[in-house]
């Protein structure tokens, strides 16, 4: 079974971690390196990226089918996408369990767990 | 003509049929909860499909509904439902060529699960209670798949559309085969984590139950004695959890009690005014016994602390007597372990016996902020405002208690209470 874990923040958090000190960001991509290392040396992950932060985000909305761009992501939310990872386990169960051990982010962190769609 | 002179005699004798009705739903209702959860549990080994299994076991219940009271309880009742699940599922999979070897299968398959075979109810129960599902999805898929309620039954025990429940349990399906939820025993790791949802699947259900009870609706199920046996089944098939048998003991002893919560009227009685002469003192005991077997395990938790506080609420001669230091100081070891603001409430009160209502009013009107929505914040404020003097601030806080309040019983009592006291 292939899932999508989506890693999002609280927009403070967010703010905080585009602000931190050079050495604790250091810090913090160790252990986000070490997770994707060890998910990946067992085989679990199929991909993955981080994403810059909601301020690089441009949206293209349609109005009536016709393409508008607009700055900005394209829901005002409490939360903030900040990447993702592909896997590849036997079940939700093993997913969850990957996803209670995500390191990156401040102490309201989340992870959504969405199955794909396999054909 | 035998139509015609039956449905008379339906009419004639309709209370006798009651009767016979009745004790008919009793049987009906043991003989599911006996075998409802082996066999989906069965059923699900066989086929490796949790959601044809559970249609297919709830598709036999509704046929032994309609069967069962004219023709009597057939002598094994447990392969009786087998043979008309079987004949099912082959009728739905003979449909679909993508299960042919199941097919093949379930046809070599003998008509009733061996005896041997271990039970398979705990991997159901903690299936059904998965944390992926909504909560209120839990509830109604545990009773269906391993208590045998019909979806009716779940929709009228909890005043529900019958659409709403059948929607729920459709959609918590429809995830378990989406998101691939597992039909296993979760590992050493998460079981701590996990048995707390099941118990607190299990005490929503208990205390659905336990609140409406001797309200007017006549049920075929008894939600109360129902969450009751199926925490019985889990201490059964886990007995060295220790908190298991405490809620197991909770649930006794609330359940003891229960003769004393409403009046002849059907007006519901609080526990000061409840006749203590009306408790069930072998069940009591019975409860008192399971906390002792809890505590000798040595893993305290929030239920055996519940336990315990139901526990001397039993065991004390009266309101007046009842030993509320040590309440209090159970409420206090129970904010530790689980702290909510509810906790707090209960402890506040415990405390207005022992240290005085105003005291206890202050601690209470802390919790405004977070328990604005809840009636019993009001409704407890309300009794304290009583003992403080202050009828009016009172009358304030139960009209707002009533506001807030759905279940008939509580409600009757709040409108009691305000009928009493003096208008502002």
């Amino acid at each position: 079974m292939k899932y999508v874990l989506m890693f999002a923040d609280t927009v403070e958090d967010q703010g905080t971690w585009e602000k931190l000190p050079q050495e604790q960001m250091a810090a913090a991509y160790e252990s986000i390196n070490k997770w994707f290392d060890e998910h990946s040396r067992s085989g679990k992950i199929v991909g993955g990226e981080e994403l810059r932060g909601p301020s690089s985000s441009t949206t293209v909305r349609f109005k009536h089918g016709k393409p508008i761009v607009t700055d900005g992501p394209y829901i005002e939310a409490k939360e903030v996408v900040g990447g993702f990872a592909i896997v590849e386990v036997k079940d939700l169960d093993e997913a969850l369990a990957m996803a209670k051990t995500w390191p990156g982010g401040g102490e309201g962190r989340i992870v959504e767990v969405r199955p794909v769609v396999e054909r | 003509m035998r139509a015609g002179s039956s449905k008379c005699g339906r009419w004639l004798s309709a209370r006798t049929a009651e009767k016979a009705q009745a004790a008919t739903d009793a049987a009906l209702a043991a003989v599911f909860r006996e075998e409802a959860g082996r066999l989906t549990a069965a059923l699900v080994h066989v086929l490796g499909d949790f959601d044809l299994a559970e249609e297919v076991v709830q598709d036999s219940l509704v046929a032994a509904l309609e069967k069962w009271p004219e023709q009597g309880i057939p002598e094994k009742p447990g392969a009786w439902l087998m043979t008309t699940a079987r004949r099912r599922a082959i009728d739905i999979l003979r449909r679909d060529k993508r299960y042919r070897e199941k097919l093949a299968l379930l046809e070599r398959t003998p008509l009733a699960p061996e005896p041997t075979e271990a039970d398979d109810r705990l991997r159901l129960i903690f299936t059904c209670c998965h944390p992926a599902l909504a909560q209120e999805a839990q509830v109604a898929l545990t009773l269906r798949a391993v208590a045998g309620f019909t979806t009716t039954e779940i929709a009228s025990a909890f005043l529900l559309p019958e659409a709403t429940v059948a929607q729920r349990i459709v959609r918590a399906k429809r995830k378990i085969v989406d998101a691939h939820i597992p039909y296993r025993m979760p590992d050493q790791v998460e079981l701590a984590g996990r048995l707390d949802g099941v118990l607190s699947v299990l005490y929503l259900m208990f205390n659905e139950g336990y609140l409406s009870r001797g309200a007017q609706v006549a049920m075929r199920r008894d939600l109360a004695d129902d969450a009751l046996w199926l925490t019985g089944l889990v201490a059964t098939l886990m007995p060295d959890q220790a908190e298991v048998i405490g809620l197991l003991a909770l649930m006794t002893l609330n359940l003891a009690r229960s003769k004393a919560r409403f009046d002849k009227a059907g007006e519901m009685v609080l526990l000061p005014d409840q006749d203590r002469a009306l408790w069930d003192g072998a069940a009591i005991a019975e409860g008192v016994q399971l906390l002792e077997r809890a505590g000798a395990m040595r893993a305290t938790g929030p239920y055996q602390v519940q336990g315990a506080i139901a526990a001397l609420h039993s065991e004390a001669p009266s309101w007046e007597e009842t030993d509320w230091h040590q309440i209090v100081v159970l409420y206090e070891s129970l904010i530790r372990m689980a702290d909510s603001p509810v906790v707090r409430l209960n402890r506040a009160v415990a405390l207005s016996h022992f240290a005085g209502p105003e005291m206890a009013l202050g601690e209470v009107n802390d919790l405004a902020m977070a328990l604005d929505g809840y009636h019993l914040f009001h409704a407890t404020r309300a009794d304290l405002l009583d003992r403080t003097g202050e009828p009016a601030l009172a009358r304030e806080a139960r009209l707002r208690a009533l506001e807030l309040c759905q279940n008939p019983a509580e409600r009757s009592l709040l409108e009691r209470k305000l009928r009493r006291s003096p208008r502002a």
